[in-house]
Order: C-alpha cells, then structure tokens, then sequence
C-alpha cells in the first residue's frame, strides 16, 4: 500500500462534495476488493473516501412493489433479511452465496455492482430482476449499467446510493463455485416478470456478464427447465478459458446452471 | 481412560493460549530498534543478472541498507545446503549447484531472492525495492518436468549441464526382470503426483538480533527445529559459532514439512542483523510464501506390477522422474528417494522391487518434504496400482490385497524396510465393518436412480516414521543423526520441567509429553512444563518431522525419567533408611517394602536439593537427568482408508459422501489428538486429490500464487470422517509408539482416486480430480458406455 489520504463523510452531501473536491479519490465500500488491490500496490489512489460513517446508505425498505436497497448494504444483511427472504428469496440466496462470511459482512452491494467482477454474482442477478441503480446523479436501469468486464455505466465522481429491485415475478439464480476462489466460475441468474424472461450469466463471459438471449427466448414460450433441453449452450469462443474451467467446460455449465436456475424458480 | 496419563483424552493444555491470542508467535516479538526487510524477488524464471543498481533506491526516505548477491560474496557467506548426498546410478555424487541466499549472476526462478532492502517501515522497504533498476537478460526458462532434462534444455545450474540432479535407483533389477518373465498378468500405470504448496496458517517469519557486546546472534524463527537451523547457519552458512547463535522457534503456527528447511530469508536477516547493526525482521505475506516456500510432490511416474496366476504379486517395477525446482532445498535429495522407494513395497509381499529415480532442476519454486515426505507418492503408486490390477485381474479390490498382505513379522521387504510387526487383516477386516462395505451396491443403485455415479476405493497404507536410526540414515546419505533428546529438571517442590529437542507446532506436545511424565511421577499434569524451540534452554536436539516426536522424542523422555527414577529412589532410600533394593515407586509414592514407611515425589524433590539426609560422598544432590536416545528402527504405522465419492455427472462435482479410517498407531498417547492429526491428515489428502495443484505457465510464471487460484480444502469439502484404530505395539521403542502425523495425508489421496476411477468406470484421470477433469473423464467414460 502507499500513502494516501482517508477522508470519512458522515453525511451523503459531505460524500458528494468531496468526491467532487478531492483529487484521484476512490470510494471505499466494504474493501473487500479495493483495499487488496491497493495493499498489492495495483491500485494507488491518492484520497479514499470511506462510506462506512453515512448511514442514509444503509438498510432495505419495501417501497410499493419495489425492495430498495442502500448502497452501503451489506451481503450479510441482504441474505438475513427478513423482507429479502419473503419477497425475494432468491436473491437472499445469492447473497448468501458471496464468498465467505467475512466477506459477507463487510462486502456491499454497491461496491460490488460497481466493481463489475466478472465472476461477481449480483451483476447477474439484478440484471435478471430488472432493477435499477440509482446514484447521486440519476437512476440507471441494471440492462445499461453493466457495460463489460470490471466497467460501468459510471462517470467519474458518481456514487451508487441504492439498488431499486423489483418484486413479485419469479427468480433463482443458481452458482457454481470457482473452487478455489468461490466466485462465480459459472452463474445464471433466470428472472421473469410477466411475460418478459432474462437469463443473465456471470463467470463466463469474456466480457463480464451477459444475457443469454436463446434461452431467453425458449423460456420466453414456456417457463420451465425442459424448455431448454434443444438449446445450444453459448458458443465457447465467446467464453473465458483459465486454469479452472475450459471455455468449453463453462459453455456447458451455463446450460446445467440455467436448468437449475428454472428448477429453483419454479419450485413452489 | 479417565486421568492424564498415556491414553487420556486431555485437553490441549496449548489450547486456551492460542484461541484467546495469546500465543507468542515470530511476528508477535519486536526487538527494540528493529528495522524491517523486504526481498526483491525476481519476476522472470530463468535470467541472467547483468546489474544491479541500488543507488537511487539508498537514497529514499527511512532505508538503513540494502544487500545483493555481492554483498553475501564479500562477506564469505555460505550457500544454502542440501545435506543428504545421492548418488546416481554409476556412482557420481548429485549435481548440487550453487545455491547463495541472494542470487549470484542470475535467477532461476519467480520469487528467487534477487535483493533485501532493510528500512525504517517495511512500506519503505517496499517503496525502495521498487527503486532498485535490475538489468536482466531473460533465458529460456525449464518449466516442465518431463521435457526439462531433453537435449537442448538450457542448463540451469553449471553444475547440472543437461538440468539432471541425479540418476538414482534401488533394488534388484535382475529379480524384478525375471519375475516379469514369470508374469501371467502385468498392470501398468502411468501417474502424475501433482505439485502442492504448504500453506500453514503462519506464514514464515524472522528476526535477526546481532549484540555486538557479546559478539552473538539470536535468530528468532519459524522453524520445525531450530537446533538444526543453528548447525546449517553456523556450521555451513557460516553465521556465527554455535556458542554464539541462539536459535529460538517461538510458537509456530503450523509446518507440515515447509519449516525444516534453512531459508534465504532467516540467513539474511541474521547476517544483515549485524551488518546494519539493528535487529531485522521479516513476515513473508501470503504470496511471498506460494512463491519461495519449498514445494511438494511433484512426480511423473511409470510404474508396472508383476502378477502370477494366483493373483499374487511377483515384482514391481516403478520408474520416477521427480522435480526437485531451481535449487537443491535442505533435505530435497532424500524425498524421492530413500523416503520414496523404500515405501514401495505397502503393505505388502513383493518379493522383487526395483525403483529408478531420476531427479531434475526445473525453473520452478524447490522442492523438498511436505507432509508424508516421500511415503503418500508411494503409497499413491502402490495403492493406485493394487486397485487397478484387481479390476484388471476381475477380483474384488479388497480380497486381493489380502491375498498379498504380509502376514508374519518381521518382514525384510526388498527395499531396506524391516517391516517389526502389524495386522493388515485386522485394521482392514475393521475399516470394511465400520464402512458397511457390504451396503454399498445398494449405495450405489441409490445413486444411480439421482443420476449420480458412486465409487468405493481402499488406500491400504504403510509409512516409515520415527525418523530415524542415525546409523542407518547415515549410510544412506544423511549429513546428520536423527535421535532426539530430553532433559527432566525436576525443580524442589516437586514441579517438573522437561526440555525437548523436538518441536510443537500444532502437534500438542505440551498435552501428550506432559501426560507421559505426570502418569510416570504420578504428579499432576499441571506441575509439569514442556520447553522446546530454543537453543539456548535445550541443548541439542533434531526437530519434529516425520511423526518422530512421539517415537523418537518421548522415547528421550521415557530415557530420562529412568534415570530420575532411579536417582529418586537412592534418595529415597537415604530419607526412608532402608536399603535401595528394597524401594518402590509407585503412583507418585516411594515406599519401603513390606512397610507403611513411604514418601510422596515432591518430597523426595526437596530432599534431593537440601541433602541432609546424604553426605556428598554418598550421593550427588539434585534432581536432573538427560537423555539421548537414538531409535533401532523405523517405526511402521499401517492401516486401511475407505473413502466413498458421488460424482455428479452434469458438473464434474466430486462429494466426499463417506470415510472411513482404521490406522495402526501403536500405543496411543492421546486419543483425541491423534484424531485431530488424522483428521487434518486426511483433509490434505483429500486436497492434493481433489482441489490443491501448482500451476506455472510455459514462462515459469506461478499462476496458483493465491487463493483466488490455488484451492485449499475447506470444512464443506470434507465428510465427517469416522476414525478408529487397531493395535500392534511398536517393539523397538519403550512406549510402543509408531507416529500419527502423517497418516492421513499419505492415505487419502489414493482412497479419493481408486474411488473416483471406480464410479468413473476408467483409470484415465489425474489429480488433482476438480470438477472439470472429472466432468471430462464422466463424459469419456459415458461415451465408451454408449458405445
Ligand atoms: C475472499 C473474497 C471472496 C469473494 N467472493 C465473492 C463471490 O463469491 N461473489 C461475489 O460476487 N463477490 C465476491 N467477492 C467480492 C465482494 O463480495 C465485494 O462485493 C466486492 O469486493 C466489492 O464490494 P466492497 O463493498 O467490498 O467494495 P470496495 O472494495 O470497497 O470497492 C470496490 C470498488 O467499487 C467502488 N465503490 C464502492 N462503493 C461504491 C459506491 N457506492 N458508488 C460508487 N462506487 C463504489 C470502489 O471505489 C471500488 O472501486 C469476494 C471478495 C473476497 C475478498
């Protein structure tokens, strides 16, 4: 890590005014990616500007048909949420699912969608749900927030402040563990609210999280796990290859995923 | 067992210290005025070191001194060594290159220790390090094991100019050929042992502390035994006279091999510790430690069985290439070789075995013992092969190793081994009861109906442990004698302090050596400390690896209280005026035969130091004994592992669904410890099998150098294991004890596979089994089903 300086708002305004003050400054959520990155000297700002002190970022309400979820939420908080687990048992679990409980209670979920992991799970997850993100600026719709690997809708200087995901459709996401990592080696997240159906998948893409459209449109039809049966997994060439999982491999562990998913989403 | 005594389950006396923090670990100590170091490491696998220019980098803010390869050149530093001497096949000794702790004209591998900045703050240290310009002229870096040797494989060390370290081999090759001549069936397996990276949950650590006053060092370290680490520095190395070098292993968090070794960094923050006249003190952090740790394993192996028409086995042939990394690692020249070969013979028969070993350099990280050492490689290849020449033969996996097990004692097997006693039937017979063998097709069909494969595997392992007879090891290479020593100082009122040369880090000796000596002097378990780790309280001794400190340590120990014993009773007999014959001791009470005249320990105790009741002529006072005790034998624990898988063929997933282990340890001190060794045992066994393996890539580059790549087991990785014993006492040593350290680990990994193969249907995968290697393997296998 080198040098820098540590600036602590208590308030959103305070928060805003720095980061528009502040130079070469980096928002610091739960740390769990920003601080190793800067202790392995990749990443070196000169001003961090911490979001733990501002407690309007916090919490989970219902809001109409809509669950809102502040920026500063942690992952725990999320999967132990009584509202969560009613309303959106599904993304109870994928929270439940990040990492390890450490990682669970200091992790956020605005960090997280602003980090665009590519192996991340809620990526996949909100954009299935078709939420919205909303920042100090404006409200960005999950489909044109997430724009490739590890990058953003954001402009420079916009916080998160909280997550507006709507409920009352059906939505599983099922995960398979990287085995050593625990993210995402392959994720999909299935959503369907009246007639329209996502199907987002995380940990394999080449460029982040992306939405399988063919399965879309054959779950489109008829919302069930057979309806996947004749289609064809995405093309591997459009897939990562590393050490864990060949292109191949997660081309069709996108498949299996996607059935599990549907299983998980239509299971009474 | 109720009591403290030998068999007790007490309590980890250790326990309360370490789960409330209170331990004393290397990086809990700060020296007064220390300045902190940091290694410049090297990013290529193999270069040429043009220059190194320090100069801007001795000019930042809160650096004290910076040191390369030249500096330890000028200072007459010596290398590292490897102390056990191979000999190839037509007798030329090893090919040893040089191995300085900072690199001399090059680099040979990722992580090799290229400079040390010494600063104010370690981030100094750092922000100076990235100041230094190195002028390198990459090479073409040796990465792979089995082409490194090939002609045109540039050399990496001088010393080895076609990278090989030695040509080594066992046995007798004219036997094993005529038994394959007899043969009606040959089972021929070809294996990969994969690369491990020790992961103790301390990472290593030094403190180098110069008292110019005295002219002495202190060398605080993570070591598995730190009068060894004292002899190589002093003796070799050259750091200091050994009067003049204390060594002190604090609490260590762990080892499993990786902390015998005598490292580049320990050596150099004590040399520069008077250099700069500051203590120095260095924490590798994590990747510091997948980077420059000594590796695991690491072997390509052939190897054929030999078979008659009864199903039993005629010979064994087994040919190894092993990678021993960049450098020649403190003892990396025995692992595959007089801890390897001599194992291959498992629990079995075998009336002919020849093994040939050949050993390279590669640009990797090096290589030397990890847990088993040597014996999990071989139990793998025996154990691997046991169970595919029963598919092959058609007979059930179980009933042919009894067929082959070696049933009377001693055995002399044809690879050193003088195998002193054990039961392969009865831990067998045990484990296949407590495993319900018999329900496992049932198990099975189960499976089958959730669309799952099951499969059963046997690992019936044999190890050597209580390292070792020092003249035996000594005619096969060894550059030491591996006794161990014990001191009982038993104070006035009776309390007792025993200094070990052994060393716990995580093995609980201050639990189960205290139970041996409390249950001897009948006294309380509380009255009685254990001191280890430090040169300058125990005066010599050889350190914990290979499951010695129970076998060879308490052994000591049991050495000295004789000795005590027999000097509390003299004194006893003075203060009971009666004649010494006449004396026993029994349940921490000396009486008078055929009389009520009797005296507890404690008092004795106080007589011995205050002595009136002796004059000098008649007695000596005090109450102090030491022992060195030196073993007759390897000690030979056995048993037998099930391990159960259900693999999922959709996802390649492998769940542990059941496992059984019965061992034969011996006289078991502490059962509930010894539970825990096997426990954690058979956690990395299942690791090496199913989830741990090295990866560089064709530039040498480590890509497992964190967690984010290189997959531990976890607690929901693993099944709740049932564990249980058999008992055949060791012979050669006074408590009966054989070791439990590494059973588990040496076990496991071919229990995993030969039950992964079995629910596969094929032979034809590798560790480690992850998720995609085995979804490749269920989806070959249900192709040639189909067809
Ligand atoms: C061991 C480990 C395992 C993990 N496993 C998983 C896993 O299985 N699945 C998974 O999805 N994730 C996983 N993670 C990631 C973790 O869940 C966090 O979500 C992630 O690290 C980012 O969240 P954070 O709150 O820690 O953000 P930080 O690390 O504090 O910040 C991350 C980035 O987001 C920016 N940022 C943070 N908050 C905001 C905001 N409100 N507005 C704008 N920008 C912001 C920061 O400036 C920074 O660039 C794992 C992490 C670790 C360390």
């Amino acid at each position: 890590m080198y040098a820098f300086d540590f600036h602590r708002p208590a308030t959103l305004r305070q928060a805003n005014s720095l980061i528009g003050k502040v130079e070469d400054a980096k928002i610091l959520a739960g740390g769990q990616t920003l601080l190793p990155t800067m202790k392995q000297r990749l990443a070196s700002p000169a001003a961090v500007i911490d979001l733990s002190g501002v407690p309007e970022l916090v919490g989970i309400e219902q809001k109409g048909r809509n669950l809102v979820i502040g920026a500063m939420t942690s992952h725990a908080e999320v999967a132990s949420s009584a509202l969560v687990r009613e309303l959106l048992p599904g993304l109870a679990a994928l929270a439940g699912g990040i990492g390890d409980p450490h990682v669970r209670h200091k992790g956020t979920i605005g960090g997280s969608i602003a980090n665009n992991d590519p192996a991340a799970d809620y990526p996949a997850g909100l954009l299935a749900l078709g939420a919205t993100i909303v920042t100090n600026r404006r409200k960005i719709p999950a489909g044109e927030f997430f724009t490739g690997m590890f990058s953003t809708a954001l402009d420079e200087g916009e916080i998160i402040t909280k997550v507006i995901v709507p409920t009352g459709g059906k939505f599983a996401y099922a995960k398979f563990r990287n085995p050593a990592s625990r993210y995402a080696m392959v994720g999909v997240a299935v959503g369907k609210k009246g007639s329209s159906v996502v199907v987002a998948v995380t940990g394999a893409g080449s460029d982040g999280v992306f939405r399988w459209a063919e399965a879309e449109a054959a779950l489109g039809k008829r919302f069930n796990a057979k309806s996947l049966e004749g289609v064809t997994n995405p093309p591997a060439k459009d897939l990562n290859s590393d050490i864990h999982a060949s292109a191949e491999y997660r081309s069709h562990l996108i498949g299996v995923m996607a059935r599990r998913a549907v299983t998980a989403a239509t299971a009474k | 067992m109720a009591g403290t005594g030998i068999g007790a389950r007490v309590e980890r006396k250790e326990d309360f210290r370490f789960i409330t923090g209170k331990g004393n670990y290397t990086d809990d100590i700060n020296r007064p005025g220390q300045a902190h170091a940091y290694f410049l490491r090297s990013p290529h696998a193999h270069a040429k070191i043009r220059k190194i220019d320090t100069a801007k980098a001795a000019a930042m803010p809160g650096v004290v001194g910076i040191f390369t390869g030249a500096d330890i050149e000028a200072d007459k530093v010596g290398g590292l060594i490897c102390g056990w001497m191979i000999h190839s096949k037509d007798g030329t000794p090893m090919k040893a290159g040089a191995h300085p702790a900072l690199a001399v004209g090059k680099v040979r591998y990722v992580g090799d220790h290229v400079a040390v900045v010494i600063a104010e703050t370690l981030a100094e240290a750092r922000d100076a390090a990235e100041a230094i310009i190195v002028d390198y002229e990459p090479l073409k870096p040796v990465v792979d094991l089995a082409s490194a040797t090939k002609k045109g494989s540039p050399a990496i060390h001088d010393a080895a100019p076609d990278n090989q370290v030695y040509d080594w081999h066992l046995g007798d090759e004219a036997a094993v050929k005529a038994a394959f001549r007899k043969a009606k069936h040959v089972t021929k397996i070809d294996l990969v042992n994969n690369r491990l990276i020790p992961n103790a949950m301390e990472p290593r650590a030094a403190i180098g502390d110069y008292n110019p006053g005295e002219e002495a060092f202190t060398l605080y370290t993570t070591s598995q035994n730190p009068h060894v680490a004292r002899l190589v520095l002093s003796a070799f190395i050259g750091i200091a006279p050994e009067h003049k070098l204390r060594v002190i292993a604090p609490d260590v968090g762990g080892g499993f091999g990786s902390k015998i070794f005598i490292y580049a960094e320990e050596t150099i923050c004590v040399w520069a510790a008077k250099k700069v006249g500051r203590p120095v003190k260095w924490v590798a952090d994590r990747t510091e430690e997948f980077l420059a740790i000594a590796h695991g394993r690491d072997h390509l192996t052939h190897a054929e069985m030999a078979i008659d028409e009864n199903g039993k086995i005629l010979g064994l042939h087994v040919k190894t290439r092993a990678n021993l990394g960049a450098y020649l690692s403190t003892f990396a020249s025995s692992v595959p070789t007089y801890l390897y070969v001599p194992l291959l013979s498992g629990q079995y028969n075998i009336p002919a075995i020849y093994g040939e070993v050949e050993a390279v350099y590669t640009n990797t990280a090096p290589v030397d013992a990890y847990r088993g050492a040597g014996r999990p490689e071989a139990t793998f290849v025996i154990e691997r092969l046991m169970e595919v020449a029963a598919r092959e033969l058609g007979m059930d996996p179980a009933a042919f190793r009894k067929k082959n097990f070696i049933k009377s004692f001693p055995h002399q097997t044809p690879v050193i081994m003088c195998y002193d006693t054990g039961d392969y039937n009865a831990s067998l017979a045990k484990a296949m009861e407590i495993h319900d063998v018999k329900g496992f097709a049932r198990r099975k069909r189960e499976s089958a109906k959730a669309g799952k494969l099951r499969g059963l595997g046997y690992s019936a392992y044999i190890e050597a442990c209580g390292i070792a007879p020092s003249a035996a090891v000594g005619s096969l290479g060894a550059g030491v004698g591996l006794w161990e020593s014990a001191e009982v100082r038993v104070n006035p009122v009776g309390t007792v302090e025993v200094l070990t040369g052994s060393h716990s880090h995580g093995q609980g000796h201050e639990t189960t050596f205290a139970q041996l000596v409390a249950g001897r002097l009948g006294i309380p378990i509380e009255n009685v400390a254990i001191v280890h780790g430090d040169t300058d309280k125990v005066q010599m001794g050889m350190g914990t690896y290979g499951s010695r400190s129970g076998a060879v340590g308490m052994s000591a120990i049991v050495k000295a209280l004789d000795k005590i014993e027999a000097k509390a009773k003299k004194v006893a007999s003075f203060v009971l005026e009666a004649s010494e014959a006449d004396i026993d001791f029994k349940d921490g009470q000396f009486s008078v035969k055929g009389t009520d005249k009797s005296i507890d320990f404690a008092s004795v105790a106080l007589q011995a130091y205050i002595a009136h009741k002796f004059t000098g002529e008649q007695l000596e006072p005090g109450l102090k004994e030491g022992a060195f005790y030196d073993p007759t034998n390897f000690t030979f624990p056995s048993g037998v592992h099930i391990a159960e898988v259900e693999i999922d063929p959709d996802t390649g997933v492998t769940t542990i669904a059941k496992w059984t282990a019965v061992d034969d340890f011996g006289v078991i001190i502490n059962p509930m410890i010894v539970e825990g060794q096997v426990h954690g045992g058979i956690a990395q066994g299942i690791g090496q099998a199913l989830l741990e393996g090295a990866v560089y890539d064709s530039n040498g580059q480590l890509l497992t150098a964190s967690y984010m790549d290189y997959a531990m087991p976890r607690a929901d990785d693993l099944p709740s294991f049932r564990v249980d014993h058999t008992t055949t006492p060791c012979p050669s040593n006074p408590l009966g004890i054989k070791g439990c350290g590494e059973a588990g680990a040496i076990a496991a990994p071919a229990a995993v596979m030969n039950a992964i193969t079995d629910a596969l249907g094929h032979e034809n995968i590798a560790m480690p089994a992850t998720p995609q290697a085995v979804w490749q393997a269920a989806q070959a296998g249900l192709a040639r089903a189909a067809e």
